[in-house]
């Protein structure tokens, strides 16, 4: 009976069975990112049933206004994670810049001389950790643990309370609302084109440079990496160098939405960017995922926080109990992928 | 015999380490156009040599000549420059990435500041047609089989140095028979291509059927080197071992004790077991009280035949009964109830606990055993330890000295104790007198025929034919991941050297 059932499948249009086939092994291979896609268009749309505002196009465009340091320290995470790294220092360094650019400014530095000094100050932050953690064999998590101690509480060194920024280019930067073309009643600001520019630049990294494949490689197996000639110590350190730079932007871009600078900013951020990044498909252990994955994480992050913002009574810290289960949920997800790679 | 130039000489190398000697004054030559096996049993030097050739490690003394040019090796992206490229026994790429990634990484083409990945596939795939293989360059290298893998290895080697010399280390260790065939063929086309091939294996037959000549190293240092037709494999294998063949045949048979053959059934039974690249199907019968020598050269499927009887793997063909209960479930622990007991071979690594005391190291097998929540109280603990310090006569000043501390005989003697005071029926041993004296040696074979006689049942696995020869009652010779013979009662080393050799 099983035999003359699949008999005719056998003689199925070749064509169509090709195409399948195709389907078949592109839906595994991109398995978790469209699982991530799949989710964030399903909690937009129940958000959108349970509260008919959220529909408004501009709800939408709010996830990127107020996600954008989110998504510029999940960027830098993501490179670390896929390297099979880890960089906990990325909530601190946007509290360090913050609170440094708010201090400068304060004292009549232009804005001008402040934005690259930080971000040099970014570079050189991450730089170090890399080399600490390359070098002196320190693990990730210890190594980027005293970075995010060390930021945080240089932050407090340079002021106790919050700072405000009365810079006028600062103020234009984040007041200055760009109207979203063909669609009414839309707009942005100008920092929030930051992050999206971002990813832009980290998928061109990530698929069209040997640094990107490097990073890939290194996550799988560092010892072959290395066996393969392979830059490994060059390649690991500019991801956490990379990392910084995009958490020092990161911070340029908070303390410009805010117009302040606090040791307390972002905290616990690191571990949102992390839940991000495994949200979007990336294998915690590395050498698996998409940076483009990352983007649909930290926008599920946003629709979550938005529905909780629309209902209103709910507690804030439901939005770390979904991330939490969603997380957990996606290292499953992964697992069982990965599971049937090995044995499919 | 001269008229090929060498591709490459090394002359007079010499390497140690602190407290060995891994290399004394070798000599190897590599030909143009040939397969050169490389062969010695473990610790014979020739990982050292292939790492001193590869720049891994850097001689101490001696000079190493490419094409007639003096040469010093700095790294092994170094040796790579010079077009030596080696594929190691695991493959050392990166699976999740592409085929083409994994022969292109480090050299993608680029174009217009990006990846090419059209130019990149279409490189891949050339550099895999040179090896006749064709297949989806795009997906992920763990799509394909390890055999597979392995080539890519060898086109990425191939692709990135130009190589003149390949060294292959153990490349057929985990393929099958087809796998195997089909590296051959891709293995004698890069010879006609003039390429200087270096083959590590332990088989023997593959040596036989592929390499032009064969260099045998010893405990670091050079046997000889010899053309493949004119070393007979009974004398490779005494090379290997270091005995000469004549001296042997003079030698007087080694007696073993003959046990009645008993009626009763074995207490370990094993039919057609086997496990896909580990160990061809095997039957195995241990009986009560009796010692089961299993000899073989390195790599002949020893110590994967200990793991499938420990349930450390689990078979894919074949069955295991044990005391009359087939075997469903295949793990140590399970082994453990049912009264089999393993002794590792590599003590350091999966056996003994420096840093615990010599009573800890006992109770651990024995605490396992009874649940990590049942107590067993200090007195006990320090009952059983004197027992089986005085029992296997551990010299130690008190129960409580750091194993570390011990001799390598005696911390043998500690490991041996710890199964022993789970009061196992049967014992397999996998290599215990490796890398001990010859008195403590003479101790643990004397304590080995002690359990036959108590009724144990007892897997004698050792390197040392004699050894072998002197305890058991019966001997399985394993041989390329097979078994290749088995004697009851009197047998002469030549026998079961020709056994392990594979020409009887």
């Amino acid at each position: 009976m099983a035999q003359e059932m699949s008999q005719p499948r056998a003689n199925f249009n070749p064509a169509l069975a090709n195409v399948m086939q195709w389907l078949r092994a592109n839906v595994v291979r991109n398995g978790p990112l469209l699982t991530t896609i799949l989710i964030f268009a399903v909690a937009y749309v129940v958000g959108g049933q349970l509260y008919p505002a959220m529909q408004k196009p501009q709800v939408f465009f709010n996830l990127f206004i107020n996600n954008g340091s989110l998504l510029l320290v999940s960027i830098g995470m993501t490179f670390v994670i896929l390297m099979g790294g880890i960089d906990l220092s990325v909530g601190g360094m946007i509290a360090l810049t913050t609170t440094a650019s708010a201090a400068l400014l304060k004292m009549g530095v232009s804005p001008f001389v402040v934005i690259p000094l930080m971000l040099v100050m970014g570079v050189v932050f991450g730089f170090t950790q890399g080399s600490v953690i390359h070098f002196l064999k320190v693990q990730p998590f210890i190594a980027t643990l005293m970075g995010l101690f060390f930021a945080r509480g240089v932050a407090y060194i340079i002021s106790l309370s919050s700072i405000t920024i009365t810079d006028s280019f600062y103020k234009t930067l984040a007041l200055t609302s760009l109207p979203i073309p063909f669609i009414a009643n839309t707009y942005i600001y100008i920092p929030t084109l930051v992050a999206p520019i971002m990813l832009l630049v980290a998928v061109y990294l990530a698929f069209f440079t040997r640094f990107g494949r490097t990073l890939y490689a290194i996550g799988n197996n560092e010892q072959s990496a290395l066996l393969m000639g392979l830059p490994v110590a060059r390649t690991k350190i500019l991801s956490y160098t990379f990392s910084g730079f995009c958490s020092a932007l990161a911070g340029i871009v908070f303390s410009i939405s805010l117009l302040a600078g606090y040791g307390q900013f972002a905290t616990g951020m690191e571990l949102d960017a992390i839940a991000s990044v495994v949200m979007g498909g990336t294998l915690l252990t590395g050498g698996a995922g998409n940076v483009v994955g990352t983007l649909f994480g930290v926008l599920i992050y946003g629709t979550i926080v938005s529905i909780l913002q629309f209902n209103g009574t709910l507690s804030s810290w439901w939005t770390r109990i979904g991330v939490g289960v969603l997380t957990l949920i996606f290292i499953g997800i992964q697992s069982l992928f990965y599971f049937r790679k090995k044995h499919g | 015999m001269a008229a090929v130039p060498n591709l490459v000489t090394m002359k007079g190398i010499t390497k140690a380490f602190p407290g060995v000697v891994a290399l004394e004054d070798v000599d190897f030559a590599l030909r143009r156009g040939e397969i050169h096996a490389l062969m010695g049993e473990n610790g014979a030097g020739k990982s050292t040599l292939i790492k001193v050739l590869t720049g891994v490690e850097h001689p101490d003394s001696g000079s190493i000549e490419l094409e007639g040019k003096p040469i010093q090796v700095r790294s092994p992206l170094h040796s790579q420059e010079l077009g030596i490229s080696t594929v190691y026994q695991e493959v050392n790429l990166c699976t999740n990435i592409s085929v083409a990634e994994n022969i292109m990484l480090g050299r993608e083409p680029y174009r217009f500041g990006s990846i090419d990945w059209k130019t990149m596939n279409r490189s891949a795939k050339t550099a895999l047609k040179r090896l006749d293989i064709e297949i989806d360059v795009s997906r992920p290298l763990a799509e394909y089989s390890l055999a597979i893998q392995q080539m890519v290895a060898i086109a990425r080697s191939l692709e990135i140095s130009g190589a003149k010399i390949l060294i292959l280390d153990e490349p057929t260790s985990s393929l099958d028979a087809n796998e195997t065939a089909l590296l051959f063929d891709v293995m004698r086309k890069l010879k006609g291509e003039g390429l200087g091939i270096v083959f590590i294996t332990h088989f023997l037959e593959q040596v036989y059927r592929i390499a032009d000549r064969i260099t045998v190293l010893r405990n670091g240092k050079l046997v000889g080197t010899y053309d493949v037709a004119s070393l007979p494999r009974l004398e490779l294998v005494a090379k290997m071992l270091g005995r000469s063949v004549t001296e042997l045949d003079a030698m007087s048979q080694v007696k073993t004790q003959a046990e009645q053959t008993q009626a009763v059934k074995p207490v370990v039974q094993a039919n057609a077991l086997g496990l896909h690249g580990a160990l061809e199907p095997l039957d195995l019968e241990l009986h009560r009280g009796e010692v089961l020598g299993l000899a073989g050269l390195l790599g002949s499927g020893r110590t994967e035949t200990a793991n499938l009887l420990f349930g450390v793997d689990a078979p894919d063909s074949g069955t295991l009964v044990v005391k009359d209960e087939a075997v469903k479930k295949f793990s140590p622990n399970e082994s453990l109830k049912r009264g089999i007991a393993l002794c590792p071979e590599d003590r350091k690594a999966e056996g003994v606990v420096g840093e615990l005391t010599i009573r800890e190291n006992i109770i651990l097998a024995l605490q396992a055993r009874y649940g990590w929540f049942k107590f067993l109280d200090k007195q006990k603990q320090y009952t059983i330890a004197q027992e089986y310090i005085q029992l296997l006569g551990i010299v130690a000043p008190s129960p409580d000295q750091l194993v570390k501390n011990l001799s390598g005989g005696n911390q043998q003697k500690v490991i041996l104790a710890r199964w022993l005071a789970t009061n196992p029926d049967v014992l397999i041993l996998d290599e215990p007198t490796r890398g001990i004296d010859v008195g403590a040696k003479a101790e643990i074979q004397k304590l080995v025929l002690q359990l036959a006689a108590q009724n144990k049942s007892i897997v004698f696995i050792s390197s040392e034919l004699e050894e072998v020869l002197r305890i058991s009652q019966r001997i399985v010779v394993l041989r390329d991941h097979k078994k290749a013979a088995e004697f009851t009662g009197t047998v002469d080393d030549q026998t079961v050297m020709h056994a392990m050799a594979g020409t009887v």
